[in-house]
């Protein structure tokens, strides 16, 4: 059986209270809300924090009025009626219902970036000689980069940058709000603008944006995004007023498509539009070969995804594909 | 960190124990208390053989901290029989053909358990999505969705 | 005394199924025991390296650490297959592949034994690595084990029957097609564990999660040089098997040795990822098929090579290479038939026996090749497969002796059920329907090792308290084998299963049966379970008769009761007919065996592939298939299965869409496959997901409703005429997925498994299809040459030149 190593374990109560445990303690020390990120990956070695802080028991920060707090599970998320519809599709269909249980927005925001020479035992990666991003020197997904190209695999995030969400980060020296877009790098080891003495408390979602996210996916459950879509318009109308179109699983970071935002400003949802819209889209998504599936595949379909996601913000009526797609009605 | 104390509730039992602080739900149960119908086929949160109930939700108990369980109650499958009498949906289970090897079972009749009492009249769709994060390598599913129908009518008879 | 069947053909709940629902059986992890030490295994990081030195002395002086193995503790190798004893419990010069297990430590707990194993320190001297049966070939040194054909072939072998090149000459049209089948593995949900310790008397006791405790109890006494007679090996309840656990394992060796040489409990539990190293499953093979027919649609021959990937050791690999080909004529009717088929070491884990066992690939094929066929012919393909039906009672050209065949039924069936002729190439572009058929054995006719003793044994005891008790080697590894044998003891004593017990899959007290695999247990365990209660049933009539007023031969055993046949109301209850008998004879037992017939063919390999009876199953896939992403939905698939009889249909149905699971996993996603890493900067060559996460197996929302079929039509060779069903509804899916896909948007894809990706990339090409383009070129032998039954042929090899013209 894989087993966890040694650690200590702290429970604080209050956000300022493991805010001063995490200055503390400094790197030895990691935060833990539901677990389901982090223990895989102890168990595998990727980590090893000697100080566990967990966040369970903080009221603090299950709030559900006017923001989300980042210790809600997932299931919490989407169970809620005020949850915006990006977000809701985006929460529902990361990993598994029992996992959802487990874990939380902060945790998905917080995901740690993946790669199939990663992602393995410690056992595994001993006979690659490891990789870039734990205890070894070369990228072998692209061997002459410089930089760990891992991969950005949380759902929320692209869902969130569409709907033009922030986040507050608390420390023990302040807090401080950013933009979901502004919390992630590029860089697969180093994929968080988020100091590693901040906690990231909750999140602000401005209302009003029509959203939708479409996840790329081998199978109905567990796995993680090979490609996610967001995207988020306001009408004026049959007149796209603003529009916001995110992409996921796609970089070593979520980012926001701005190009394709400033198109489609001030158009009308014609299938012409929706497919120029969704090759600039597409145009953005440089999948690299270290997740599921074929690389020149997940290129392939992304101006697919994005077109599905357009069609069905224009009232298209997109339920089969959802399904075959999806699996579940969202 | 050596020996750690802990009191939770386990299928309406208080229990008292002291084990090693880097266990999980999953080695408590088994390895602690003995209570080894709680299977395990990954350890890494990957195929649900390890489903319990954490104050009635269906949880992953090889990604739960044993630490982290300290007043809470768990619900196994060794706590789902009344007396002699086989809880309805084990009883369909086995009538039905939802278990052949029987190493998912107790898992997903678990997260059968917990869709049940949300939901007591669930369509076979909600019952795919809701066992979704229990692979299962034998049955094909179909018959575990339809021993899930039958335990919810049974179910649903006996709380008229 | 015939009467009507009271408990075969009823759906009942399983023997062991409360056990199952209740938490309260014990798989071999669960097990614990007083004092009991823990074991863990060090892998090599290298696919191909000579094991220079290993010191343990570190490792050994960890706190906690009660012993260290290495390969120095084995000097005697083991193999499931006499021809192929390759493998030592712990690499002693060479590691064949990532994972290949080098040294054990043994202590008081998992997290001790495994900080104390990364203490070992191994020197590998590494060699160039051999990542395909292509690079076998073309590199044969340094060779990867030094016995074989030559260089890295491990077996290669060619058998023609009837000159096929005149066959093929004589046709109206001859197809070529190359296939390719990738590797997969049996994921069950239960990771091996074994416990070994020695009992009240200091024998050695294991148990173990395998599907074949008999084998495993002759290689342990090989390997720990242990008595036979002084080793007791119990199969626990195997938590889904598949083949998987079939080859005994190094990790079980290392718990015996351990407990022999401490005298203390030593479990050891493998992590999933050291499940895909042991592996043993789906060989990856590359196929090229020659078929020929006549204008109007008739069979003249076929020419099928294949090329394996055995991995790293020899495993069941002789038996998968020969199965590649021989069961492919079962089918149809084919006049002639060749096949060559060569496998090649590689530095993978070793590929061995998965549900259906070396059949899959061809049978891809061969379905699918028959679907470019019948197109070409203008023929429905439904029609195509009717009109070449091989015949009930039949020989084929490779002299296999086939029985009952219900193959016609279960295509009727689901072409029926699935509405093909209304519905087929109607459904509109990208919607499609797919056909395929297959067949499968129900027990290989000869043992893994050669002998001429039963295959297997039942004893039968009864009691004044009226309760039966069943032993028998079979094991339970899901499907149900304990119910069988309940169920066909119970229908034959007239009683019900409740007063059965079934003691199963135990060394130390049940006769031997060689295992659960091939299919074999229904009909072998329940053919010898039938005959060890008729003994009874007899002498409990004769015991009877007299009270009852009739002859022995008109008693009647039905519900419990027991009465003469003429006049139901001269009866006792069972228990009463037992202790007459039991006092009238004494204690009561009786033993029954079976062996299966002797196969006709006589030429040298004409072992593999007979067997007392065959399954056969039908099976329509609808599919739809977006042509812009390539994304490809099954919304249901129709299925009929010739089972003979279903004792318990609700585990028949089971069994036939768990196969059908297992199919379209296949057929969709499930691959073993490997990375290689850029070679100027590694020599890594490594499993590209050894995990539940990476390995992807259907989940339930990814699985479609599946309507099944049963087709009975009682097997005189079968118990109550009951075929198999664990195997063969599994192996028409992909094919039946791979033609659908070309009803839906004419593109073949000719490999497995078949992804989006595939059918884009298809979709884009001039030639509509993605598949392999070459077949290399393989060194087969000259072909053992046997003509068919209706050429004259004695089913002995004939020297070419001297056979007889075609009459």
């Amino acid at each position: 059986m894989l087993r966890l190593p040694w650690f200590d374990y702290r429970a604080p109560r209050s956000v300022a209270e493991a805010a001063k445990i995490l200055a503390g303690e400094g790197p030895r020390a990691m935060l833990i809300a539901g677990g389901t990120d982090l223990l895989p990956n102890m168990k595998r070695r990727h980590q090893s924090p000697q100080v566990l802080v967990s966040l369970r028991q903080i009221e603090e920060l299950r709030k559900l009025n006017g923001v989300f707090g980042s210790g809600l599970t997932l299931n919490q998320i989407s169970d809620s009626p005020n949850t915006p519809t990006a977000l809701r599709q985006a929460a529902v269909q990361v990993a598994t219902p029992h996992l959802r249980n487990m874990g939380t927005l902060g945790g998905n925001l917080c995901l740690d970036t993946r790669c199939t020479y990663y992602n393995q035992t410690y056992e595994w990666r001993k006979a690659i000689d490891f990789c870039l991003k734990k205890d070894g020197e070369t990228c072998w997904v692209a061997t002459a980069s410089k930089r760990c190209v891992a991969v950005s695999s949380t759902d929320t995030a692209p869902a969130l940058i569409a709907l033009d969400a922030a986040v507050t980060l608390v420390s023990t020296s302040g807090e401080r709000e950013v933009k979901v877009e502004d919390l992630y790098k590029n860089d697969g080891i180093d994929y968080l603008s988020r100091r590693p003495d901040e906690i990231l408390t909750e999140v602000r979602v401005p209302a009003g944006w029509k959203s939708t996210y479409w996840k790329l996916r081998r199978r109905g459950s567990f796995d993680f995004p090979i490609l996610g879509v967001a995207a988020a318009l306001r009408f004026s109308g049959e007149i796209v007023e603003e529009a916001r179109i995110a992409l996921g699983a796609a970089a070593s970071r979520p980012f926001l498509v701005e190009k394709a935002g400033e198109f489609l400003k001030g158009k009308r949802l014609g299938d012409e539009v929706i497919a120029q819209a969704a090759e600039l889209v597409a145009n953005r998504a440089k999948p690299m070969d270290n997740t599921d599936m074929d690389l020149y595949w997940r290129k392939a379909v992304a101006d697919d995804l994005a077109g599905y996601a357009l069609r069905e913000l224009r009232g298209d009526d997109l339920r089969e594909t959802r399904l075959r797609i999806a699996r579940q009605a969202l | 960190m050596k020996s750690v104390h802990l009191r939770l509730t386990v299928n309406g039992e208080e229990r008292e124990l002291l084990f090693h602080g880097y266990k999980t739900l999953l080695e408590v149960l088994r390895e602690e208390l003995g209570l080894t119908g709680t299977k395990h086929g990954c350890e890494l949160g990957e195929c649900g053989a390890c489903t319990v109930l954490l104050d009635g939700a269906p949880v992953l108990s090889c990604l739960v901290l044993g630490l982290e369980c300290e007043g809470r109650s768990v619900q196994t499958i060794e706590g789902l029989a009344r007396g002699p009498e086989l809880h309805p949906l084990q009883a369909a289970f086995t009538d039905f053909g939802g278990s052949q090897c029987g190493y998912c079972t107790p898992g997903v009749i678990m997260a059968a358990k917990a869709l049940l009492e949300r939901n007591p009249q669930p369509t076979a769709q909600e019952i795919k999505e809701a066992t979704a994060g229990n692979l299962c390598r034998c049955t094909g599913y179909n018959q575990i969705v339809e021993a899930i129908e039958d335990a919810a009518a049974k179910l649903r008879a006996e709380a008229k | 005394m015939k009467k009507k069947l009271d408990v075969v053909g009823k759906a009942r709940r399983r023997v062991d199924g409360r056990a199952k629902v209740t938490g309260a059986l014990r798989f071999a992890d669960d097990l614990s025991m007083p004092r009991m030490l823990h074991a863990k295994l060090l892998r090599s990081p290298h696919p191909h390296a000579v094991v220079e030195q290993v010191k343990t002395e570190k490792a050994a002086k960890h706190p906690g650490v009660h012993l260290v193995l290495t390969g120095k503790d084995f000097p005697i190798p083991f193999g499931i297959m006499p021809v192929s004893v390759d493998e030592y419990p712990l690499a002693r010069e060479r590691v064949r592949y990532v994972g290949d297990p080098v040294a054990a430590v043994i202590a008081r707990d998992e997290q001790t034994a495994l900080a104390a194993a990364e203490l070992i320190e191994v020197s590998y001297r590494v060699l160039p690595p051999v990542g395909s049966p292509q690079e076998g070939l073309q590199r044969p040194e340094p060779r990867i084990h030094d016995y074989g054909e030559q260089g890295n072939i491990h077996r290669n072998q060619a058998y023609e029957f009837g000159d096929v090149a005149e066959a093929l000459g004589n046709s109206d049209l001859v197809f070529e097609d190359l296939y390719f089948y990738e590797g997969n593995t049996h994921l069950p949900m239960e990771q091996q564990a074994s416990l070994a310790f020695l009992d009240q008397d200091g024998k050695l006791q294991i148990s173990s999660s395998t599907q074949n405790p008999h084998y495993l109890h002759r290689q342990l006494a090989r390997v720990l040089q242990v008595p036979e007679a002084r080793i007791r090996v119990l199969a626990t309840p195997n938590g889904g098997a598949f083949g998987g656990k079939c080859d005994p394992g190094g990790h079980e060796f290392v718990v015996g040795k351990a407990a022999l040489l401490l005298g203390r409990p030593v479990k050891i539990g493998l992590t999933r990822e050291e499940v895909f190293y042991v592996h043993r499953g789906r060989h990856p093979v590359l196929m090229k098929m020659r078929t020929g027919v006549t204008k109007d649609g008739m069979l003249t021959g076929m020419h099928l090579q294949t090329l394996l990937d055995g991995g790293g050791y020899g495993s069941h690999g002789p038996a998968s290479t020969f199965y590649t080909g021989v069961l492919t004529p079962v089918t149809y009717h084919y006049p002639r038939f060749k096949f060559e088929a060569c496998r090649v070491f590689t530095n993978k884990p070793a590929c061995g026996p998965k549900r259906g066992h070396g059949t899959p690939q061809p049978r891809f094929g061969q379905e699918v090749q028959l679907d470019r066929i019948a197109e070409q012919l203008g023929i429905d393909p439904a029609e195509l497969r009717l009109k070449n039906l091989m015949k009930a009672n039949s020989l084929t050209a490779s002299w296999l002796r086939v029985g009952s065949i219900g193959l016609e039924e279960c295509i009727r069936k689901v072409t029926g059920m699935s509405g093909w002729k209304e519905r087929r190439g109607k459904l509109g572009r990208g919607r499609g329907l797919g056909l395929a058929c297959s067949t499968y054995m129900c027990g290989a006719g000869v043992a893994i090792y050669w002998n001429k003793m039963p295959h297997s044994g039942v004893q039968v005891l009864l009691d004044r308290s009226g309760s039966v008790i069943v032993y028998c080697g079979a094991t339970e590894i899901g499907q149900g084998s304990d119910d069988v044998l309940a169920a066909v003891v119970a229908e034959t004593l007239g009683v019900g299963t409740d007063v059965v017990r079934v003691v199963s899959g135990d060394t130390g007290i049940t006769p031997v049966d060689l295992g659960s695999y091939s299919s074999r247990v229904t009909i072998m365990a329940g053919n010898a379970a039938v005959q060890a209660a008729e003994r009874l049933r007899a002498s409990l009539a004769g015991a009877v008769s007299e009270t009852l007023g009739t002859l022995p031969d008109r008693v009647v055993f039905s519900q419990g009761k027991v009465y003469a046949a003429e006049d139901p109301s001269r009866a006792m209850s069972f228990v009463e007919a037992v202790a007459i008998a039991e006092a009238a004879l004494g204690t009561l037992s009786a033993v029954g065996s079976y062996s299966p017939p002797k196969p006709p063919g006589k030429y040298k390999g004409s072992g593999v592939g007979p067997s007392p009876a065959y399954s056969f199953t039908a099976c329509v896939v609808e599919t739809q298939v977006d042509e812009r992403t390539g994304w490809i939905h099954v919304p249901r698939i129709w299925i009929a299965h010739d089972i003979g009889r279903a004792l318990n249909p609700t585990l028949a149905r089971g069994q036939v869409v768990g196969g059908v699971y297992m199919g379209l996993g296949e057929a969709l996603m499930e691959e073993q496959a490997f990375r290689r890493l850029p070679e100027r900067l590694s020599g890594a060559l490594v499993h590209r997901g050894p995990s539940m996460l990476d390995y992807k197996s259907l989940t339930s929302l990814d699985m479609p409703e599946v309507e099944v079929a049963l087709i009975e039509d009682p097997d005189p060779n079968c118990p109550y005429g009951a075929k198999e069903v664990g195997q063969g509804p599994l192996l028409p899916v992909m094919p039946a997925l791979a033609n659908a896909i070309y009803d839906a948007v004419g593109v073949r894809i000719d490999e497995i498994p078949i992804t989006p990706d595939k059918v884009l990339r298809a979709l884009d090409s001039k030639e509509k299809r993605v598949g392999p383009q070459t077949f290399p070129a393989v060194p087969y032998p000259q072909p053992v040459f046997v003509l068919p039954p209706w050429e004259g042929g004695d089913g002995k090899e004939v020297k070419r030149d001297a056979a007889p013209a075609v009459v």
